[in-house]
């Protein structure tokens, strides 16, 4: 299977990095640490692999569970017609992960989005600002802890 | 006798005028929407009601479709709109999410559009049916004919 040769590779050219593999039905993901995800998207990027569309980029907040935070990333290879996911772990204690807009040129709004849902900064991100929620908006609100029925109205309202 | 005879008969006519005279501005923000343009257009035919000329502009309007969500940042946006249309004016909260945010019950929807600005009419449903649209619309055209209307050199608050 290609996919289990592309993740021996991967294993291969960064034996440190690469904390946990999976393939099933076509259906492949990689668990890598922290400061790996740009030399690894970099490696991923050329060739022979060519994986050169960024498909989706977003967090999970698992409240309660530490490290609390995880980017999940989706690439997708045109010509070899291949997808892969790429999670790591965002350390609690400072919520950064490197940008990859230098890499694919969509990353930056998708990351705008999730510094504005999640509060995780962008390290090398040209325009980190929210993209949804307005200004003087206080919070995030797709993190666990943000308040259910918390409104922060714009105008005051009539009642 | 004579002069509150002549002002109620001018009363009813001026009702009666404005309320087959609705020039509307629809504010469309989502797949209400396509019920709207269901209603407009040849199928259900809003005309047949005499409101029939969507006006693009909230200057020249006087009724205004608030047809779908309102988001809090969208909020000053439509109070704007709101505020433009010249008086006498009517608004209609068009779905359930005008009328009451309807399932987006979080950080990011107001939860109904009568909290920024004033509702004469509510149509329910997610989205309504063309025939509940204008059901409201002849609800409208019934509370235009009984309202007290103001005219131009009728003295305000007098």
């Amino acid at each position: 299977m290609e996919e289990t040769k592309l993740l021996d590779e991967l294993g291969k050219t960064f034996p440190d990095k690469i904390l946990e593999t999976s393939s099933f039905l076509g259906d492949t993901a990689v668990v890598i640490v922290w400061d790996a995800l740009l030399d690894i998207v970099n490696f991923l990027r050329k060739k022979p692999y060519e994986f050169n569309m960024l498909l989706d980029l977003t967090c999970v907040d698992y409240q309660g569970r530490s490290p609390r935070f995880e980017m999940v990333y989706h690439v997708f290879a045109l010509a070899a017609r291949k997808r892969l996911r790429i999670k790591l772990a965002v350390p609690d204690d400072q919520p950064v992960v490197d940008s990859l807009t230098p890499v694919w040129k969509n990353a930056n709004w998708l990351e705008r989005e999730v510094y504005d849902m999640f509060g995780i900064r962008f390290e090398g991100h040209p325009d980190l600002r929210r993209l949804f929620m307005y200004d003087g908006f206080e919070g995030h609100p797709l993190r666990k802890d943000y308040p259910l029925r918390k409104r922060q109205p714009l105008i005051p309202l009539r009642k | 006798m004579t002069g509150s005879f002549i002002y109620t008969k001018f009363n009813y006519l001026l009702g009666w005028a404005r309320k087959f005279s609705l020039f509307h501005y629809p504010y469309v923000t989502a797949c209400c929407g396509m019920e709207y343009m269901s209603t407009a257009c040849a199928h259900f035919d809003i005309d047949r009601f005499g409101a029939g000329w969507t006006r693009f502009s909230p200057r020249q309007s006087d009724l205004l479709l608030v047809v779908g969500t309102i988001c809090q940042k969208q909020a000053p946006v439509l109070k704007t709109v709101y505020d433009q249309m010249t008086e006498p004016k009517w608004v209609i909260a068009f779905g359930a999410c005008a009328v009451s945010g309807g399932i987006y019950d979080n950080y990011a929807v107001v939860q109904g559009v009568d909290q920024i600005i004033p509702v004469d009419v509510y149509v329910p449903g997610c989205p309504p049916r063309p025939e509940t649209v204008l059901d409201g619309l002849l609800k409208l055209q019934e509370k235009i004919q009984k309202q007290e209307h103001d005219w131009r050199w009728k003295k305000r608050n007098s």
